[in-house]
């Protein structure tokens, strides 16, 4: 397991690993909000938290392809299946590595991006948390997703498509943990949802990921 | 004689055609009388005028486009458990009609809403799920449509079928916690003593029966035009072969 975590994060970090390109996304996605919303500081502040929730969740989609596309294409998920590892392990280990990739990486680059946006200062502390609890589900969530699509020669739009509504919950309780936490309504119940949800979806998803894998692999 | 026997295409075929026919008829005669009743012959409520009318087409378009979900969610399970393939072509065939009831339901919404809450469209829990649900109802019959395999397809929108009905039911609470509404609560439920005061209560009934019987007809109607698409697919395929 964990020398498919260093393969994974290898492959993932090296040329063509497409690494930084989520954060390069994130970064243009919060420089373009402003030329759309105007450069008022106070509507930013107000709008700041759900923003970079929004476009982290954007950024983690667009690399989510990558997960089993390029394995699948090369025969070595083939090769995984028949390895002594559950189909489930490969599933968790593959949605760890996105996460490591690019979840982790988006939830420290966040706070750097809210100074952008005139985030109000009791916010950073929020917005980190609820990150990094949020992002290893959208990872989970989406790998599933990429499973389902893997076998689909244009399956980019539709992976959009089916992954996104399953994003909904974590989004909800992500960014709304941090406008509590702004007005000091108390953030606690809200990130202990998306603790939940995050949990379920590492307990859960890999069988349905794994499930679907099968399948596409038959 | 066990019920899967009726599974059996050549027996769903025989079964299912004076069943699609009643339910057709039940359909219209339903819809034709709860409607005409519901808009003809009730008296305008004391605050909401002549506009809670609509409510003969949006409570029934909104309880089927639940209800067609979950019976996508059964089929699916069925498929996954026991493979009968009318089955997973059953839950293919829901799919569009659950979507069609879902726009029914929501543009039917906007159109009371205008001018009871004086805006189509409110950022409200239950007005938010149901989009939602939309959404999932898409990506469903994007994924049925991407998928050339046959079985294939069964099987992976099955999967989809089941982790979406999670994450849908997790969405509907979720949204709860989001914003508060401007929906009324449940108005209709099988405990209560009185719902709605009987005057339109049993025009709603009456096409609640309407709409449920016609989706039973259309599921029954598409699900048998599938079974022949397989059949014709099946045909030329040995044709080819010979």
């Amino acid at each position: 397991m964990i020398a498919l975590l260093r393969r994974d994060l290898a492959l993932a970090v090296r040329a063509g690993g497409g690494f930084g390109l989520g954060l390069a996304f994130f970064l243009i996605v919060v420089v373009l909000v402003p030329f759309g919303v105007g450069p008022d500081r106070s509507t930013l502040t107000l709008i700041a938290p759900g923003i970079l929730w929004v476009a982290a969740l954007l950024a983690a989609l667009l690399s989510l392809d990558r997960i089993f596309a390029l394995d699948f294409e090369d025969g070595s998920l083939a090769l995984l299946a028949t390895a002594p590892l559950p189909l489930e392990g490969i599933a968790l280990i593959k949605a760890l590595a996105h996460w490591i990739t690019t979840g982790l990486p988006l939830t420290l680059v966040a706070p750097a991006l809210g100074f952008f946006l005139n985030m109000a200062p009791d916010a950073y502390g929020y917005l980190l948390v609820s990150l990094a609890l949020g992002t290893p589900a959208l990872s989970m969530i989406g790998s599933f997703g990429a499973a389902l699509t893997v076998g689909l020669r244009r399956g980019g739009l539709l992976l959009s498509l089916l992954v996104l509504p399953l994003y909904v919950p974590t989004l909800i309780f992500g960014a709304e943990a941090v406008r509590r936490g702004v007005d000091g309504t108390g953030a606690t119940a809200p990130l202990m949802l998306m603790g939940a949800i995050t949990l379920g979806c590492f307990a859960l998803l890999p069988f349905a990921s794994a499930a679907v894998l099968r399948i596409n692999l038959r | 004689m066990s019920i899967w026997e009726y599974a059996n295409p050549k027996r769903f075929m025989d079964w299912t055609a004076p069943v699609m026919r009643v339910a057709f008829a039940v359909a219209a005669a339903c819809l034709v009388v709860g409607l005409i009743w519901g808009f003809f012959f009730t008296p305008d409520e004391t605050r909401q005028g002549s506009t809670v009318k609509i409510i003969y087409l949006h409570v029934p378009s909104a309880l089927m486009a639940i209800n067609a979900w979950f019976m996508m969610l059964v089929t699916s399970l069925v498929w996954l458990v026991r493979r009968h393939h009318v089955s997973a072509l059953a839950a293919r065939a829901a799919g569009p009609i659950g979507l069609a009831m879902t726009v029914i339901a929501l543009i039917t919404g906007a159109i009371w809403g205008s001018p009871m809450w004086g805006t189509y469209w409110a950022w409200d829990p239950r007005l938010t799920s149901f989009l939602i649900l939309f959404l999932f109802y898409l990506g469903y019959i994007a994924l049925w449509a991407a998928i050339e395999d046959a079985d294939t397809a069964a099987d992976l929108t099955s999967v989809l079928c089941l982790v979406g009905s999670v994450f849908a039911i997790l969405s509907r609470y979720a949204v709860n916690f989001w914003n508060q509404g401007l929906h009324q609560g449940a108005s209709l439920s099988l405990d209560k003593e009185e719902n709605v005061a009987d005057v339109f209560y049993i025009p709603l009934l009456i096409c609640i029966a309407g709409f449920v019987a016609l989706f039973v007809a259309l599921v029954l109607l598409r699900t048998r035009t599938e079974i022949r698409a397989r059949r014709t697919a099946a045909l030329i395929a040995r044709s080819q072969r010979a």
